[in-house]
């Protein structure tokens, strides 16, 4: 299918830094610069790493009635997360779930005063705003005209800072707007790699001149989707379509975290969101870490046995962890399986012993 | 002599057997192989036959026999240091074999060949 790949307005700079561009949710996107995944990886972990996520929807939902109170209790009505309780200036995780409690996708959402923006993955943007348009007394409007970076990494403040001297003092989650060179970026400090680091939003039609300012500073690496994936893995956290999807609860996810009590049976405002009954369920078991033995790593996809040799799921991620330096992976696993449990995972038709752990693989750096 | 196979493997011969390796073309394009799975020393394989299990951080991909023949040595320190092949994938050889027909290695590209295969 000769299907046209979107672009973002990095194609070019990317192209330049000799990345090798791969298809992925529509976009044509950098998997990988000269350096390499694996160095890639490790330059993250150590300095700074300049993610091109401009891929992802950015989407502002807008009160019709000026009160944010009524795009937050619209929002609660999708996503069961606490939106009422989210101060201005504050970004909170939270998750689109269907009527059988499944996730529809995964988000940021964070209070900007008069509305909400939200963050959304690109092969769920689609869905996601005609799924928020169902809503009424809201605006929902896709930013079409902003591009999206990660800055991630020790270092990453020290580097933006220079540029925009006023994030040094945000807090995790906090979500900001900061000017630089007379345009408005709107600045969150959080990310997808387990480090410190920011989510800059850029006006179009200087996304690339803020780019090439951030690669300029001499921390600063370009990293690709590689890595991306990698360092994810390693901080533990889900990638949706791959350990989720819409027959995976909140609960069996490893993401029951997000729904606090306030949502929860007993609470203020409990349920009102799809799947109310169900989130908190796991019946398939939940997320959790596996360390093989010995190199190898288990990708998505190999099969799991437990001890006696049943078959009990199968990996949802799995790859080599650079900061690990081995094997990592993630999958559901029943309740009765405790961490530490050695179980086996199906490679190239030989069973290898897994050692089920919690996660994450490494821990996170966040300025809290 | 150095030969070159389309799947990218690099063959030396000596003596009567061939030292068989990937190209620089070939791990540039797996990435950081993190993990190899060498066959058993011994072992008498077919061509075309998937011997060697090269994993990178991106994906695993699979090393054939290029001919008939018995293996008669693997590289052991590939397993401890698997990023050997990206570093010099010329010196990173994968196993000797002893082809079971003396005039195997003729039918293989030259340098000039394999470079025009990969432009």
């Amino acid at each position: 299918m000769a299907e046209t790949l979107r672009r973002t307005g990095l194609y070019d700079l990317h192209v330049e830094r000799g990345a090798r561009m791969v298809p992925f949710a529509g976009w044509d996107m950098p998997v990988q610069y000269p350096m390499g995944v694996m160095a890639e990886h490790l330059h993250t972990r150590a300095r700074a790493g300049l993610f091109d996520v401009s891929h992802m929807g950015q989407v502002l939902v807008t009160p019709k009635d000026g009160r944010i109170e009524t795009a937050a209790l619209a929002l609660e009505s999708l996503i069961p997360a606490d939106v009422l309780g989210l101060p201005e200036g504050r970004q909170r995780y939270g998750l689109f779930t269907n009527d059988a409690g499944g996730i529809l996708d995964d988000l940021m959402f964070a209070h900007r005063g008069d509305h909400f923006l939200l963050v959304v993955n690109a092969a769920c943007a689609e869905q996601d705003i005609a799924h928020l348009r169902t809503l009424s007394g809201v605006t929902v409007t896709p930013v079409t005209d902003r591009g999206l970076l990660a800055l991630q990494g020790p270092e990453a403040e020290a580097v933006l800072a220079r540029l925009v001297p006023g994030v040094a003092a945000m807090r995790f989650m906090d979500s900001q707007v900061h000017d630089w060179d007379g345009i408005a970026l709107w600045i969150s400090r959080s990310g997808y790699t387990g480090e410190d680091g920011f989510e800059i939003s850029v006006p179009a039609e200087r996304l690339e001149a803020f780019a090439r300012a951030l690669l300029d500073q001499p921390e600063v690496a370009p990293i690709g989707l590689g890595a991306r994936d990698s360092l994810r893995l390693e901080a533990g956290m889900p990638l949706y379509g791959h350990d989720m999807d819409a027959g995976v609860t909140p609960a069996e996810a490893g993401l029951a975290w997000s729904i606090p009590r306030i949502r929860r049976p007993g609470g203020a405002r409990a349920g009102g969101f799809p799947g109310a009954a169900q989130v908190l369920e796991a019946p398939g078991g939940t997320r959790r870490g596996l360390r093989p033995e010995g190199r190898a790593p288990i990708r998505e996809g190999v099969a799991l046995f437990d001890a006696a040799g049943r078959a009990i799921g199968t990996v949802s991620s799995g790859g080599f962890g650079p900061s690990v330096g081995g094997p990592v992976a993630m999958a559901r696993i029943p309740a009765d399986i405790p961490d530490g449990a050695v179980i086996e995972a199906e490679l190239r038709g030989r069973r290898l012993p897994v050692t089920v752990c919690p996660l994450p693989f490494v821990t996170p750096s966040y300025k809290r | 002599m150095l030969k070159y196979t389309k799947d990218h493997e690099w063959l030396r011969a000596e003596g009567d057997e061939i030292v068989v390796g990937i190209t620089r073309h070939a791990s540039d394009q797996l990435g950081d192989v993190v993990f190899v799975e060498l066959p058993e020393e011994g072992r008498e394989v077919e061509a075309g036959e998937e011997i060697v299990v090269i994993e990178s951080v991106k994906a695993a991909s699979d090393i054939v026999a290029p001919v008939a023949g018995v293996i008669t040595a693997v590289n052991g320190a590939l397993a401890d240091s698997p990023g050997d092949v990206n570093a010099d994938p010329m010196a990173a050889w994968f196993f000797r074999i002893r082809p079971a027909d003396a005039g195997a290695m003729d039918r293989f590209m030259d340098e000039d060949a394999y470079k025009a295969l990969i432009g």
